[in-house]
């Protein structure tokens, strides 16, 4: 770049100080509060950890835990299988149809509110019982979706001649994947599923619409909303901060295995 | 390929399908659905009550989306005008809160906005001795937390053509005699047009459908379609018109991005013809 007066410089990083501030300062806020020896939410008065213990003694929010932990395991197992074979047979064929991108992309982009409503129809036409199966009926749809976009990204520079050769030299078309085009694109299905394990612990509306009746299948998100609904307690300050605590941790090392790829 | 194809068939183009045809059914006497064809659920989707809530969705979207732009966009300059080395790290913890939980997110503004929150407590330091001032449940904390979720994104947007932006090229319009004014608004910005105009869509697209952001810092009966398209399913149990309402947001999506998309190509070719010109 042009060299820049000083005065320029300055705003420059006068800008940036002001947009980190923006953006960390609420959740600053919020993690220091969750430390808050006082019950009242927003009053700081002295270090604590007593929050965490009696989350850990919340048997709503423990269940609403395991709950998320069991759809968020099934749902990204399923949809890195099913993301990754798609990444691989769209990128197989040399041509492909405009309908299919659609449909590849729909997922991502579709407001939550409008796939929530059309899986609570479909399901409910169909009669079927809702509860954890169908959330992760659900969010198999969008997590397959994000894997098959990062996989398909790596495979943008994949050299598809080594698949003939491996083919050629007489390896089956299993022993081919295994030993020849899983590890090159093993990275990138590893953060894939990484993204789709955060996507589905975080995700809210569909899981809300797709539940059905009943507290058995609440979710952690589901649980937070209900509580944030009632008011501000410094344990939620507490889960918050778990809970952010766990996305962040899966997807900075998801981003890490991605810049791995655009090392190599 | 079939296996995934398959379920994206069965457990989204085929709901999907399901809700735009229920658009064209009556609600049932108790709630149900009465299988006789109509259009007056889109009828109820123009009159002024709804048409209403639609503009002011639009209208909190279009703010949001204009202050995530101008925010973003000075954001992502500053970064691409950082040494490159800090470039990468700067970007990383710009989209960070990205990735934590939407909810938690909005949450935080509930905590610092309310009427004992830092917001106030600040202005007590600052000698306020008044009430409070209630910024939680209005239409400001919308727009405030709408900016704050997607700001993120923005700045990845506008980024990405400013960082591949060739210096040359504003340095040759100084050389010919422009301002340094004059330079960004003739030869940054245009360049820059297709990552301001992606994360605009992205803001727009993603507010205007919004529910949770309303629902948590507008307060139990401030609306937007998004909580409009949840009533109809959840308490009004008016099924019918609930679809028609989420197939009238489809609609103003896909006007959007086909847009964008429009607008993509022309930038596009305009810029392909300013480097061109530059370089020649």
């Amino acid at each position: 770049m042009a060299e820049r007066s000083l005065a320029t410089r300055r705003t420059l990083r006068l800008v940036l100080g002001l947009v980190f501030a923006f953006l960390y300062i609420p959740i600053a806020v919020l993690v220091a509060l969750s430390f808050n020896k006082g019950g009242l939410p927003t009053a700081w008065s002295g270090f604590s950890l007593k929050w965490y213990v009696s989350l850990a003694g919340n048997s709503a929010i423990l269940s609403a835990g395991l709950n998320t932990l069991i759809v968020a395991l099934v749902s990204t197992a399923t949809a890195t299988l099913l993301g990754t074979l798609l990444a691989i047979g769209v990128e197989m064929r040399r041509r492909h149809g405009k309908a299919l991108e659609a449909l590849i992309f729909a997922p991502m982009i579709i407001p939550d509110i409008v796939l929530a409503i059309a899986l609570l129809s479909f399901f409910s036409m169909l009669n079927l019982t809702m509860g954890l199966h169908t959330i992760i009926l659900a969010h198999v749809v969008f997590n397959l979706a994000f894997v098959c976009s990062v996989v398909r990204a790596r495979l943008k520079s994949f050299d598809w001649s080594i698949v003939e050769a491996s083919a050629d030299l007489g390896a089956s078309a299993f022993t081919t994947f295994r030993r020849v085009t899983l590890p090159v694109i093993l990275p990138a299905v590893i953060a894939g599923a990484l993204l789709a394990f955060t996507l589905s612990v975080d995700e809210f509306i569909i899981a809300f619409f797709t539940a059905g009746a009943g507290r058995a299948s609440t979710t952690l998100p589901m649980q937070i909303y209900s509580m944030i609904r009632f008011g501000i307690t410094p344990e939620i300050n507490a889960l918050a901060t778990i809970v952010m605590a766990v996305s962040i941790t899966a997807l900075t090392l998801s981003q890490r295995l991605n810049r791995g790829i655009i090392g190599q | 390929m079939a296996p995934a194809l398959v379920w994206l068939t069965a457990l989204m183009v085929v709901p999907c399908a399901l809700v735009l045809a229920l658009a064209f059914f009556r609600r049932g006497i108790y709630g149900g659905i009465d299988y006789t064809f109509t259009l007056e659920n889109f009828g109820l989707v123009v009159d002024p009550l709804y048409a209403g809530i639609f503009l002011k969705s639009a209208r909190i979207a279009g703010t949001a989306t204009i202050i995530a732009v101008v925010i973003g966009y000075a954001a992502a300059y500053a970064i691409s005008a950082a040494p490159r080395r800090l470039q990468p790290v700067f970007l990383f913890f710009a989209v960070l809160p990205f990735w934590s939980n939407y909810l938690i997110r909005t949450y935080a503004w509930i905590v610092l906005l309310n009427r004992e929150g830092l917001v106030t407590q600040l202005l007590r330091w600052l000698g306020y001795t008044g009430e409070p001032p209630s910024m939680l449940y209005t239409e400001g904390a919308v727009i405030a937390g709408l900016v704050y979720n997607y700001l993120p994104f923005v700045i990845l947007a506008c980024y990405a053509p400013l960082s591949r932006l060739n210096p040359e090229l504003a340095e040759a319009s100084r050389d010919l005699g422009a301002s340094a004014a004059t330079t960004f608004r003739r030869v940054i910005l245009p360049l820059t047009v297709p990552g301001i105009a992606a994360g605009a869509v992205f803001v727009f697209v993603l507010s205007i459908g919004n529910f949770v952001t309303p629902a948590l810092l507008g307060g139990g009966r401030f609306q937007m379609i998004g909580n409009l398209v949840y009533d109809q399913f959840l308490t009004a149990n008016d099924w019918p018109f609930g679809a028609a309402l989420a197939m009238a947001l489809i609609a103003i999506m896909l006007l959007v991005l086909m847009a964008q998309a429009m607008f993509a190509d022309r930038a596009a070719g305009r810029a392909a013809e300013a480097t061109g010109g530059a370089d020649g």
